[in-house]
């Protein structure tokens, strides 16, 4: 019986500390994974005296907790690593807008919800890699173009149960329309090299191992085998090249992440001033170089290795569209096939 | 109007349907009436979706089986070299979550890797629905082996005896009697294998499997349909009450309960055949444990530093704590209800025994959003009231709290104490209870006197089958944590889902070095006493 109301004063502890300090805090439900966000709130603790609270978890799930919540959801600020969820959160009515001179001169109109309910913090390029003794880059034009015959058992790329693709065929679905996209995905899916497994990094490996020509995949991932301390991945890394698709016309596909403050949200200025805090020099900086990203601003210099691959146009369609054209997209993935 | 024990049974079970809102959310999706995007996915994915889950519940199902069984017979019939440190290394591989293993053996695998390295053969592709059924099987077989020990463990000599001197071969009596015997709680391993199986989501989604755990996903978040993905949650959960039905009538049909403790005693095998089964009986541990561990010790010995960071203890602890308080309640209620039910098996005791059990059977995360749902509801209502009557609003007392954390991996893990325990008591001849009645002995002296000393080992290796799992398993339940609380398994998933697997590795190794100690004690457990005397055996 002792251990037993030992136990619960234990468990009573925490659930009171969790609970506790009533000074200026924030809460914020980050889809972000921990070890890519904690450092630059702790700094931000640092600068402005306001406790950050950090809960981690899959993006779908958080605005799940946050509807379930409703009006005594603690949470304060919402940030996601893509336009569609944080799109879905705005239209499930979990996002206030914010007005701030600040987000609206920083983030590219793109890049942000046209009423403000949320804002991009970083931006991440889905692009085209190619191994360059079988591929060379005359041969790579577009996105469309990888439906072509020519590449036949050539493509690796992964499921189509990821958001990324997701996206990048939502985007095809609002330059091109549904009927072309589906042809499209039709022809990708009979390009393919093997069926897709595995996430990006596995794409990678798969193109320098000679099991596809080319690859589907977001750079930062490229980056952070090039840029770790992995010497297995570094080399594989070094083995392909990137190419950025659709430069003679809309520019590449990109995606945000990014973040928005909650409808109920208690603590709504200290939101705002998070949100500001994330899209400064220093931060935007740190916030894309850690996961290999680009800068939302256009005046933050992005970091070596990024620079090696050179500058890029980028797609301006505005992001809201991706959230917008998703379930559309992912019922034509189904129809095409696309695993 | 209403007797005492037809009282107790209506509060039994409002009991086990507050532990099946969770998943009664989710499956009352139906009453709405089919989504509209029910007909888009009859007509393209959903075939593909049930024949990949059929397919990964017969290969788990068979693999899990036969290495399950054959292990579980030869630690406790045969003396043969290393069987003491077999018998509880058998069980390692519960120590280590599906989605780890697959990462780690693909990682493995690899055209770089070591292995790759050092073999003129192209390795196999690991990332296929036959690799995920062989990646299952590997950390699932310790369920069925689990049980079914405890079974042989706990048979009577008798019944082997009397076979042997009826002239039955050795086959003839693991197949017609010891087998026969252990149904109950081979099945109970099994039917806890298929239920793992059918809602693995992160082994299936790396191996780009398409199941319909992945489809509740996908049709959830990517249609934004969760209706539909409700839906198909449902298809899940009605496979589960057609496996457990199945399972309970055909137990029925034969019941029988063997009272004596002696147990039979381990035959000594040859030299040659000693050691071929112990080598035999090391593959499963050497390909679910040894060699992952090792895999993952070595991608963490650069970040060794990381041990010293402040706060990894901390996620250690609170790991720890969250196991513990799930183990206690879900060992509690299980033990709870089945003994309930024993004592008067009527309707609503019999179906509070079922509902309770359902939380196993749906992914992870579904089954956290259900939580968050009922919980919130229930905030919401507690605040309301209060401010109602001019008191001050509490905020999120269930949903905001550690409590949220527990209650959903009790939901999710209570039809293991539920399973074994129903299988320990069957194995209690009702004669016992008969006795204990005619003596004057009242139902809760009879618990503590008669039932509870038998039931030790389902009780051990229940609660200590649900402590391993919530240590592993965490992830699903974690969207449901309060702020800044953060564990093992949290901060493993984060790093292995976003592919950083050599970040991962050192707090996964620790999850599984964490689960080792539980699983030794487990082992324990299970010893006989009256067969194994530490002077008899050496």
């Amino acid at each position: 019986m002792r251990r037993l109301s030992v136990l619960f004063s234990l468990m009573a502890a925490l659930v009171v500390t969790g609970c506790s300090s009533q000074s200026e805090e924030v809460n914020v439900y980050s889809a972000r994974k921990e070890a890519l966000i904690k450092p630059l709130l702790d700094r931000f603790t640092s600068e402005t005296g306001i406790t950050v609270n950090l809960i981690t978890g899959s993006a779908d799930a958080l605005v799940e907790r946050m509807k379930a919540e409703g009006e005594h959801s603690p949470a304060d600020v919402l940030i996601t690593t893509d336009a569609g969820r944080l799109y879905r959160a705005q239209q499930e009515g979990q996002l206030a807008t914010t007005e701030s001179d600040t987000l609206a001169e920083q983030v590219p109109e793109a890049l942000r919800d046209p009423e403000g309910h949320w804002y991009g913090l970083s931006v991440r390029a889905r692009v085209v890699v190619y191994a360059p003794d079988r591929v060379a880059p005359s041969e790579l034009s577009t996105y469309e173009a990888l439906a072509d015959e020519k590449w036949d058992d050539r493509i690796c790329i992964r499921s189509s149960d990821n958001i990324y693709n997701q996206s990048l065929t939502a985007s095809l679905i609002a330059h091109n329309g549904e009927a072309d996209t589906e042809q499209w995905a039709e022809g990708l899916v009979s390009n393919m090299a093997r069926d897709p497994v595995g996430g990006d990094r596995d794409q990678i490996k798969a193109l320098a191992a000679g099991e596809c020509d080319i690859a589907v995949v977001n750079t930062y991932y490229l980056g952070m085998m090039q840029g770790g301390d992995d010497a297995d991945a570094r080399e594989i890394a070094e083995q392909v090249a990137v190419f950025w698709p659709n430069q003679d016309g809309r520019g590449a596909h990109i995606n945000i992440s990014g973040a928005g403050v909650a409808t109920n949200a208690p603590n709504p200025d200290n939101a705002r001033q998070l949100i500001e805090f994330l899209v400064n020099d220093e931060s935007q900086q740190w916030y894309a170089e850690t996961n290999y990203e680009y800068p939302v601003r256009a005046d933050v210099p992005v970091s070596d290795l990024l620079q090696e691959w050179g500058e890029f146009k980028q797609d301006d369609l505005p992001l809201i569209k991706l959230g917008e054209l998703n379930a559309d997209a992912v019922k034509l993935m189904d129809r095409a096939g696309w695993k | 109007m209403f007797s005492l024990p037809a009282l107790r049974s209506l509060v039994l079970l409002l009991l086990a349907l507050a532990l099946a809102t969770p998943v009664l959310v989710v499956a009352g999706s139906w009453l709405a009436g089919a989504s509209p995007n029910w007909g888009h996915l009859s007509s393209t994915v959903l075939p593909s979706y049930l024949r990949h889950s059929l397919f990964l519940a017969l290969f788990t199902g068979t693999g899990t089986l036969l290495i399950g069984v054959a292990a579980a017979w030869a630690v406790s019939r045969f003396r043969f070299p290393g069987r003491r440190v077999l018998e509880w290394a058998l069980l390692l591989p519960l120590a280590c979550p599906a989605y780890l293993i697959a990462y780690t053996w693909t990682g493995m695998l690899a055209s770089e890797g070591a292995l790759q390295q050092a073999l003129p053969l192209p390795l196999p592709d690991i990332r296929s629905p036959a690799g995920a059924g062989l990646m299952l099987t590997l950390v699932l077989y310790p369920y069925v082996y689990l049980m079914t020990r405890a079974a042989f463990v706990s048979q009577s000599a008798v019944a082997l005896e009397v076979a042997r001197t009826l002239g039955a071969g050795p086959w003839r009596r693991f197949f017609r009697v010891a087998l026969p015997l252990a149904r109950p709680a081979i099945i109970a391993g099994l039917a806890l294998v298929l239920m793992e199986t059918l809602a693995d989501y992160g082994t299936v989604a790396y191996f780009g499997v398409p199941t319909l755990s992945t489809g509740i996903y996908r049709t959830w978040f990517g249609l934004g349909d969760a209706m539909a993905a409700a839906q198909l949650a449902g298809v899940l959960l009605l496979a589960m009450v057609v496996l457990l039905t199945l399972e309970r009538r055909a137990r029925k049909e034969r019941r029988i309960s063997v009272a004596s403790a002696r147990a039979a005693a381990p035959l000594p095998l040859g030299q040659g055949p000693g050691l071929l089964l112990a080598a035999a009986l090391w593959l499963p541990v050497l390909l679910g444990f040894i060699l992952p561990a090792l895999q993952l010790l070595v991608w963490s010995l650069p970040r060794w530093r990381d041990l010293a960071e402040p706060g990894f203890l901390g996620l250690l602890g609170t790991s720890l704590l969250i196991a513990l308080c799930t183990a206690l309640a879900a060992t509690g209620l299980g033990l709870l209800l089945i003994w309930a039910r024993r004592l008067r098996g009527d309707r609503p005791r019999r179906l509070a025994a079922g509902l309770a059990g359902f939380g196993y059977a749906v992914p992870g995360t579904v089954l956290a959003v259900g939580v968050v749902l009922v919980l919130a509801s229930l905030d919401r209502g507690l605040n309301n009231l209060l401010a109602s009557v001019g008191l001050p609003e509490p905020g999120l007392l269930f949903s905001g709290t550690l409590f949220a954390v527990v209650f959903a991996c009790t939901v999710r893990f209570l039809t293991i104490p539920i399973q074994g325990l129903d299988a320990g008591l069957q194995n209690l001849s009702p004669n016992l209870d008969n006795a204990a009645r005619s003596l004057g002995t009242a139902s809760l002296p009879m618990l503590r006197r008669v039932h509870l000393p038998l039931l030790r080992v389902p009780l051990a290796t229940s609660a200590l089958l649900v402590f391993v799992d919530t240590l592993k398993e965490l992830p699903a339940a974690l969207v449901l944590r309060p702020f800044n609380t953060n564990t093992l398994a949290v901060r493993a998933f984060e790093l292995a889902s976003d592919e950083r697997l050599a970040d991962a590795a050192l707090p996964a190794l620790t999850i599984l070095l964490a689960g080792v100690a539980p699983v030794i004690l487990l082992t324990r457990s299970i010893r006989n006493p009256h067969q194994e005397s530490p002077h008899a055996d050496h």
